[in-house]
């Protein structure tokens, strides 16, 4: 080996165990890796304020969880459409994929209108971010940010997932999108996952 | 780096599974209205045992935590680390509002003592 081959081992970087397989990936882990402290955090607040009050109203009796319910079983499904649209990407089938990706962005369409839905009928009915009729006002103020925070995230979900129609659209070769569409489903996964922590510590709780 | 692909397990079991526990969730909290001795605390302890094991399958499934490189695994137990944290940093303040509530109200409560 010569001497500059010898450099050039030394200090190019080396594959390991721990090397994750799509730097793309990786990236997007690290930003869901902090975008769940923020969460965590704005749940944990939640928890500190709730046990700290002496008034804090029952959240089951004041928000009703009809609507929610359905609004979870929504988000799994969308989430079960969006691994779906990855397989058939996987067999090829880009027709089916876009199918799916598609579907995944309506349920999280329709998640989003029922939320809007929900927050009219709360706020007709007094509960409003700085008070409401049955106790602590940071009650309110929990559960617009929240919620808020939640259906934002699924609003730029939705509006990542157009975008991914496009770029697969764009691309004849099925599995030259693979990658893009598994990262996609990565957040909206994540979105998912972020909203059975919401439903069980605001909702049912 | 292009990324490649892994093997795709049984969507549609963990589909059924998530949907199973959402309405053992939703049943669970109807549970003290029929089944008397049933307190807040084990509603409390079941709920949050329902909803992690909720995230874990969509972690581990949907999210192909099972099947990739360790270095995505342990990015992802960084924030659960930091959320766990945050509970013990949180829960002093709880119990010491709980013991000064308890305080004020034996205060209040206490009868007076008789006069000679």
């Amino acid at each position: 080996m010569s001497h500059t081959a010898s450099v050039h081992s030394a200090i190019e970087p080396a594959e390991t165990p721990l090397t994750p397989e799509s730097w793309g990936k990786f990236g997007m882990w690290i930003f869901l890796a902090g975008d769940a402290v923020g969460f965590g955090t704005l749940l944990a607040g939640y928890g500190a304020m709730r046990a700290t009050s002496a008034d804090w109203p029952n959240p089951f009796s004041v928000l009703g969880i009809n609507l929610t319910a359905l609004m979870t079983f929504l988000l799994i499904c969308s989430s079960v459409t969006m691994v779906k649209a990855l397989e058939w990407l996987s067999r090829g089938d880009r027709a089916r994929a876009i199918r799916f990706l598609l579907f995944t962005a309506l349920g999280g369409a329709i998640f989003v209108s029922l939320q809007a839905y929900e927050w009219t009928h709360l706020i007709e009915r007094g509960l409003h971010i700085n008070g409401n009729p049955w106790g602590a006002s940071l009650f309110g103020t929990s559960f617009f940010i929240v919620t808020g925070f939640h259906g934002l995230h699924v609003t730029g979900g939705v509006i990542y997932l157009l975008s991914m129609v496009k770029y697969v659209l764009n691309r004849p070769d099925p599995m030259a999108s693979y990658n893009a569409v598994e990262i996609t489903g990565l957040y909206w996964h994540f979105v998912d996952l972020v909203w059975i922590m919401v439903f069980t510590f605001m909702y049912l709780l | 780096m292009a990324g490649s692909e892994h093997k795709h397990p049984n969507y549609m079991a963990i589909f059924w599974y998530l949907a199973v526990l959402t309405v053992l969730e939703i049943g669970v909290v109807f549970l003290p209205h029929y089944v008397p001795g049933i307190g807040k605390m084990t509603v409390g302890v079941l709920l949050c045992g329902f909803a992690i094991a909720k995230a874990a399958l969509v972690a581990m499934y949907f999210m192909h935590l099972k099947f990739e490189a360790r270095t995505l695994g342990l990015v992802a137990l960084t924030p659960l680390a930091i959320a766990t944290l945050l509970v013990f940093i949180l829960l002093p303040d709880g119990f010491a509002v709980a013991h000064k509530t308890q305080r004020d109200a034996g205060a209040v409560t206490a009868p007076a003592p008789a006069k000679h």
